[in-house]
């Protein structure tokens, strides 16, 4: 990524989690992986003044509690959490899924790939495309 | 791009224009490219029933009549029109601007590169990157096929 803040991890699923992560090392290309498991504890962890705030989040659909298109929609109502690019990372291929995250405006819908290789690759995209294109880096 | 809808290009400057043209035409990118040379003439673009809704679009920044951070005003707030990723490609590297766009909702910022070899690889990254990303069918498509199994059944 261009920015050396931390990579926002919302995702449930411990195994997926954890294939993030070492992708993510394997590749060497994020500041720190914060790591949250549902859209509740990730607005918890961006609206606390302890934690710097992420370049980029990665965001689950599925997930208990605060899902991700409900997480999106406080999100994308707040003047300041709104405008850090989210992508959305997800198992679902479908179509409503994909139009109602356009809908709240995500920068990118990956759907994960199962093979771990295929898995890195994806990511490489993401940081080679998150590396060219610029962040907000003004103050909160 | 992950479809073959067109790519709408909001540009007021004719030779930026041919240079986003070559690099498609050299990266052999199937996506036809639309071009508007501003805002104003984007969203008529956008609104003309005739002209296929583009997957992406690539908007500069300083454009006359109506410049790029109107048009994202008035495209985000559309409930059609909100849905098409947006990217930015300006040679602003002002944090102001890209402050402003990214709460605007872009999908990406792109500081025009100088140099036409590095404007061919940001072309291409872009274009990698909107194959790997899923990108939302529009309705108009849905409304079109059930219009042609109407007709067939």
């Amino acid at each position: 990524m261009r920015s050396s803040k931390p990579v926002l991890l919302v995702e449930d699923d411990d195994v997926d989690a954890m294939t993030i992560t070492r992708a993510v090392d394997d590749l060497e290309i994020a500041g720190p992986l914060a790591r949250v498991t549902d859209g509740e504890e990730a607005l918890k962890y961006l609206r606390s003044r302890g934690n710097e705030k992420p370049c980029i989040i990665f965001l689950d659909l599925n997930m208990p509690r605060m899902n991700g298109a409900e997480f999106l929609k406080v999100v994308k109502a707040d003047d300041t959490l709104k405008r850090v690019p989210i992508i959305v990372l997800t198992a679902s291929k479908e179509q409503c899924d994909i139009v109602s995250s356009f809908d709240l405006c995500v920068a990118g819908y990956i759907v994960k790939p199962v093979d771990y290789e295929r898995f890195v690759q994806a990511l490489k995209t993401i940081d080679l495309y998150w590396t060219l294109s610029e962040l907000p880096n003004g103050r909160w | 791009m992950r479809n073959s809808k067109p790519v709408l290009l909001v540009e007021d400057d004719g030779v930026d224009a041919m240079t986003v043209r070559r690099a498609f035409k050299d990266l052999k990118i199937l996506n036809p490219l639309a071009h508007s040379a501003n805002g104003e003439e984007a969203l008529a673009y956008l609104a003309d029933p005739s002209n296929e809704k583009p997957c992406v679009i690539l908007l500069d920044l300083n454009m006359p009549k109506m410049n790029g951070a109107e048009f994202l005003k008035v495209a985000k707030a559309d409930a059609d029109l909100r849905k098409i990723p947006v990217i930015v490609l300006t040679t602003s590297r002002e944090e102001y601007d890209i402050v402003r766009s990214f709460e605007l909702s872009v999908a990406g910022y792109i500081v025009k590169p100088v140099d036409y070899r590095n404007f061919v690889e940001a072309i291409r990254t872009i274009d990698l990157y909107w194959t790997l990303s899923e990108l939302p069918e529009q309705e108009v498509g849905v409304k079109d096929a059930k219009f042609k199994a109407s007709v067939v059944g």
